[in-house]
């Protein structure tokens, strides 16, 4: 049933336009990133060439680059989102999942799967510009599976936020700027002490993105997707009971 | 009557904030049986027939649909109904063979029998030309035999239907009038409407709401006894009295 419900989100992101231009424009936006990170990195190499222990073309390339991604994803992430339970009311189609014979845990599920396996493509495909470079230099593959985890997690730890906004209203636009409100409060976190940093996804991310991979930041993630997912179950499973 | 009940409905309460919208609506539907729906627009059918199909819970009452109740099976009891709601629940981006397959899937068809109920739902509700169209394309006839497609494709027991000839032409009204026969020889049909021949017409037994209370429940013959059903169904709803409250 979650594999129904994952198929169905997945065709039909698809199916909207909108996303064709959304993932064209991120695309673009990497690439010039990417393209414009490779210049300056050929403009130093000659002065790091000098240097004792001197970053690699990874650590100058592809890690920023994941790191634009995922500033990126928190913005877009809520656009997708959106449209999984806000609109599905706003439209009057969610009473055909609701008089479904499938649980609030399978509708959710399946509606994060489906928005998930469409989040994995867009890492796959920055993971791919990244690998690139092995055409050209020598490639610390850690460095790269580290950052497509980092990504990865943040992606799927925003798309569950979005989604507890999306439940939580019928206007797809407030859900969007909930979610995208949070996002953002949740990013400036990392700027704050130590104490506070610990709060904020993005902290956890640099983490992975520098290619130290440790079970508290894994962990955290973890608790972050479990944390809204069953939030938003909760609230899915009570409201045709509340007013 | 000795068919099985398959729904049965005991004293449903809803409110919408302070303000009552059904009181204590009791039926019972038995295989092979259509029941009408009456009443003024607000009388609370739509309330009603949303918490029979478990989209809305009831403040109290009980619902069970083939034996199982509702708030206690969720799962067991809505794989034996279909329920069209008064706005078709379609997915305007999708073609409608997708959207059919995609709700027969939610209902727990079979993988090996999906061509079969596909075929067939979109046989009797005259959609076998439509299937690689998109459904926003669709005219809203024929997106409300989309809708109604959406609710038997699983062959359910009960067949909740709210006002399902609403904007449709007189021949298709005529399609529909036939198909919920059809379904009701099989299966019990629900429907509400405000169109009175359309109950005299298809619909065993009729209930009339006024209010969010149940002011007649019969046969269609007791509606007929005095009168025709209109007059009867004017009478009954100015003797329940409240109707100068509400104009």
């Amino acid at each position: 049933m979650i594999r129904t419900l994952a198929l169905k989100e997945f065709r039909s992101l698809f199916a909207a336009p909108s996303t064709w231009w959304m993932l064209a424009l991120l695309q673009f936006i990497l690439a010039w990133f990417f393209l414009a990170r490779i210049d300056d990195y050929l403009q130093v190499q000659a002065q790091l060439a000098q240097m004792g222990n001197a970053p690699g073309a990874t650590i100058a390339i592809a890690s920023p680059l994941s790191g634009v991604l995922a500033l990126m994803l928190m913005m877009l992430i809520p656009l997708f989102t959106m449209r999984l339970i806000a609109e599905e009311r706003r439209n009057q189609t969610w009473i055909l999942l609701t008089t479904a014979p499938i649980s609030a845990t399978a509708i959710v599920l399946g509606k994060f799967a489906g928005l998930l396996a469409m989040l994995t493509l867009i890492v796959a495909a920055c993971t791919l510009m990244s690998a690139t470079l092995a055409l050209g230099t020598h490639l610390d593959g850690g460095l790269i599976l580290s950052n497509l985890l980092g990504v990865w997690l943040l992606a799927a730890s925003y798309a569950a936020l979005g989604l507890y906004f999306s439940a939580l209203t019928r206007q797809p636009i407030v859900a969007a700027f909930g979610a995208l409100a949070v996002s953002f409060g949740l990013w400036m976190l990392d700027m704050g002490s130590d104490r506070v940093r610990a709060l904020s996804p993005n902290a956890h991310f640099q983490n992975l993105s520098v290619g130290l991979v440790s079970s508290a930041d894994i962990s955290y993630f973890a608790l972050f997707i479990a944390v809204f997912l069953a939030l938003t179950i909760r609230l899915i499973r009570h409201e045709r009971g509340g007013r | 009557m000795s068919s099985p009940i398959t729904l049965s409905a005991q004293q449903l309460t809803r409110f919408h904030g302070k303000r009552r919208v059904v009181s204590d609506v009791s039926l019972e539907l038995r295989r092979g049986e259509v029941l009408g729906l009456l009443g003024h627009n607000g009388a609370g059918k739509s309330t009603t027939l949303q918490m029979l199909a478990g989209a809305l819970t009831p403040d109290s009452g009980l619902v069970e649909v083939c034996d199982f109740d509702l708030a206690q099976h969720p799962e067991l009891g809505k794989a034996c109904l279909g329920f069209l709601p008064e706005q078709p629940p379609l997915y305007r981006d999708m073609r409608v063979d997708d959207f059919l397959i995609f709700a027969a899937r939610l209902h727990r068809v079979a993988p090996a029998k999906l061509a079969d109920h596909l075929a067939l739902a979109k046989q009797r509700c005259g959609l076998t030309d439509c299937g690689n169209k998109l459904i926003s394309t669709l005219s809203k006839g024929y997106q409300q035999r989309a809708g109604i497609a959406q609710a038997i494709i699983h062959q359910p027991a009960v067949v909740i239907l709210d006002e399902p000839t609403v904007g449709l032409d007189p021949t298709q009204i005529r399609d529909i009038r036939n198909l919920i026969r059809e379904l009701g020889n099989s299966s019990s049909v629900i429907l509400s409407t405000h169109i009175l021949n359309e109950v005299e017409n298809i619909c065993d037994r009729a209930i009339i709401l006024q209010e969010g209370k149940v002011i007649f429940s019969g046969g269609i013959d007791e509606l007929r006894h005095h009168s025709d059903v209109e007059s009867s169904f004017i009478r009954l709803t100015a003797m329940s009295g409240n109707e100068g409250q509400k104009q």
